[in-house]
């Protein structure tokens, strides 16, 4: 089960002086969905025109199956890619589209008929064989796309940001279809987004990347529980941030003032050095916000700055200090639980909910 | 705005191409009648013309197809400083007056023009091709000067093709045989269905090249018109001609249109 299908060493890859990849090692085990998540530009799409085979690294091997596939041609790769365009062929039928690669391969007549049936009847598109393209709507399109490059049984498939070109209500839906398709076929999948909440909501693991660079791997939760860098953090979820000193290390919980104010934080971190400039985060959800002061170690007073409606959600913009703005989000309970603008208000939190970066 | 437009329209264009439709229905007695459409039908001559001109430019338009498939792919295919390079090599031809380049043409392929000479220096020949004077030399000269009409087209309509259905095509395995006959060829139909059109189309009226490179060996219906208007005088039947011309190339216009839609003749 944990044979890797594909294997990323060192790969770096450089436009000139441009370096859009730097110095990359992941390792995609069989049927696993690994979704590289970062901002334009962060090297994703490179890392995945390169496992494709439209580019070739600088530096660093790339195997799929155990084997350097670095100077072999995408169409040997055995590979099945899904574009954010879709990409499929205008003057083909549904059926030649998803015959296509049967074709490429050479299969016979009746075995190419029922492997597209069988692919058109995966994605829940039976009966559409004789359309064009053109015909279909965008969703229809992305599970053709989808039948497409399902329909060889390659060893890997790609997508580069398949649910982009979508409205946010098909999207979520194409999202669980999707998910639950890959789960049923177990097929091995690399799949690029910007958007964060995909990448949670999919992801066996996430591959986050800044700059060319990978910054960190691990499973949704853990990446969300415990992000390597404050990057991390604020890419992955929203996220508050307090730059203070470490005034006491006793043994136990780290002491923080923070710049902005007079207001002491306690937080259960890594030993640091007392002294040392230090940058802490907090989740909005994780901070409670009460009329009158609860227990626990970190109590701030703080006043109602803004309060913004999403249906489910509410949240708030806190005013600390003067310069320090804390978001604090709730779901929301009703009228009679809000919190009005202007309104003297406690900001309470737990020392395990906040993360210290050195 | 309409209006003057209009106007304009029916000065420039109407009224000409309706004095035409009268001359041609006008008979030497100034009655007016189907006489010359009738002499037309009626003589073999005016047929043979009719269908060799129609030849003469089916030729022309396959080899314009031809020769250029391949350079509107290249140019799809070099950067932008050979692209220039190439687009200037190719429309250089049209911003000459295509007199000159006809009287070139006639330097190159007479008997013992520069290209018999060479061949006979080289002793591929011993006699001198004949290169003029017959249909090898008008669809060569015609061919050369309706080359930028059919490059242009394709290279548009190869230039449009997304490189992303090439590279899906790659990932599923396609090699570049596969990928250009799948892909690359039938995207680009269009474009080489638009230069055949354009260039056939122009084929059927031309004059210059026919008469010089054909001489009175190889008459097309331009050349017939001509003679009929300045040497006999017969504008009648000039007239007919010329609607006969048009209407095969209307006709041809309006099932290109059925066929692929107009639209695509310009993108």
């Amino acid at each position: 089960m944990s044979r890797s299908v594909v294997t990323l060493v060192g790969v770096s890859k450089a436009y000139g002086r441009t370096v859009a990849l730097n110095n990359v090692s992941l390792d995609v085990a069989e049927g696993e969905f690994v979704t590289l998540l970062g901002p334009s530009g962060s090297g994703k799409t490179t890392t995945l025109m390169l496992i494709a085979g439209f580019e070739r690294p600088t530096t660093g091997e790339i195997l799929i199956r155990g084997e350097s596939v670095v100077v072999r041609p995408p169409e040997k790769r055995d590979i099945g890619m899904v574009f954010q365009s879709y990409a499929l062929f205008p003057h083909m039928t549904v059926f030649d589209n998803v015959a296509f690669p049967l074709r490429t391969r050479r299969l016979a007549g009746p075995e190419v008929t029922q492997r597209v049936d069988e692919a058109l009847a995966a994605v829940r598109m039976s009966g559409l064989d004789g359309r064009y393209p053109r015909q279909l709507s965008g969703g229809q399109q992305q599970r053709i796309a989808l039948a497409r490059a399902l329909v060889y049984r390659p060893s890997l498939l790609l997508m580069d940001e398949p649910l982009g070109a979508l409205d946010k209500k098909l999207r979520e839906e194409m999202q669980s279809e999707l998910k639950s398709l890959q789960r049923e076929l177990g097929i091995t999948t690399l799949y690029v987004t910007h958007d964060q909440q995909e990448a949670l909501a999919l992801s066996d693991r996430i591959a986050i990347m800044n700059g060319g660079d990978l910054v960190q791997v691990g499973a949704p939760l853990a990446l969300y529980e415990h992000p390597a860098t404050d990057f991390v953090a604020g890419f992955l979820g929203d996220v508050n941030v307090v730059d203070g000193v470490v005034v006491e290390v006793a043994g136990g919980p780290v002491r923080i003032l923070i710049t902005e104010g007079p207001e002491v934080l306690t937080l259960a971190g890594p030993p640091v050095a007392t002294g040392k400039r230090v940058r802490v985060t907090i989740r909005p959800e994780r901070l409670e916000i009460a009329p009158t002061r609860t227990g626990g170690p970190n109590g701030w007073r703080g006043r109602v700055r803004e309060m913004t409606f999403y249906g489910e959600l509410v949240r708030y913009g806190v005013d600390v200090e003067p310069g320090l703005v804390l978001k604090v989000t709730r779901p929301f309970h009703g009228q009679g639980t809000l919190f009005a603008v202007g309104q003297e208000i406690w900001l309470t939190s737990k020392p395990d909910d906040w993360r210290l970066f050195a | 705005m309409v209006g003057p437009a209009l106007v304009l329209l029916v000065a420039i264009y109407l009224y000409p191409l309706a004095r035409l439709v009268v001359l041609s229905l006008t008979g030497a007695d100034g009655g007016l009648g189907f006489d010359a459409y009738r002499r037309f039908l009626e003589s073999s001559v005016y047929l043979g013309v009719l269908l060799r001109t129609f030849r003469i430019s089916l030729i022309v338009t396959v080899v314009c197809l031809v020769a250029a498939y391949p350079v509107g792919y290249v140019l799809t295919r070099v950067g932008a400083v050979p692209l220039r390079i190439i687009m200037v090599l190719v429309l250089l031809p049209l911003w000459t007056s295509i007199l000159v380049r006809t009287y070139a043409w006639m330097v190159l392929l007479q008997a013992n023009g520069v290209l018999n000479n060479v061949l006979r220096r080289l002793h591929v020949i011993d006699e001198p091709l004949r290169l003029m004077y017959n249909e090898t030399g008008v669809v060569i000269g015609m061919a050369q000067v309706l080359l930028p009409f059919a490059i242009l087209p394709i290279y548009a309509s190869l230039r449009n093709i997304d490189p992303r259905l090439l590279a899906a095509a790659r990932v599923m395995g396609a090699g570049s045989w596969r990928r250009f006959r799948s892909v690359t060829l039938p995207l680009s139909l269009p474009g080489v269905a638009a230069a055949g059109l354009l260039v056939f189309v122009q084929a059927l009226g031309f004059f210059i090249t026919p008469a010089l490179l054909g001489g009175s060996r190889v008459i097309t219906l331009a050349m017939v018109i001509e003679t009929q208007v300045v040497d006999l005088l017969d504008w009648s039947l000039a007239s007919a001609l010329a609607m006969v011309l048009l209407v095969v190339t209307v006709v041809l216009v309006i099932g290109f249109d059925r066929l692929l839609g107009l639209d695509k003749v310009w993108v």
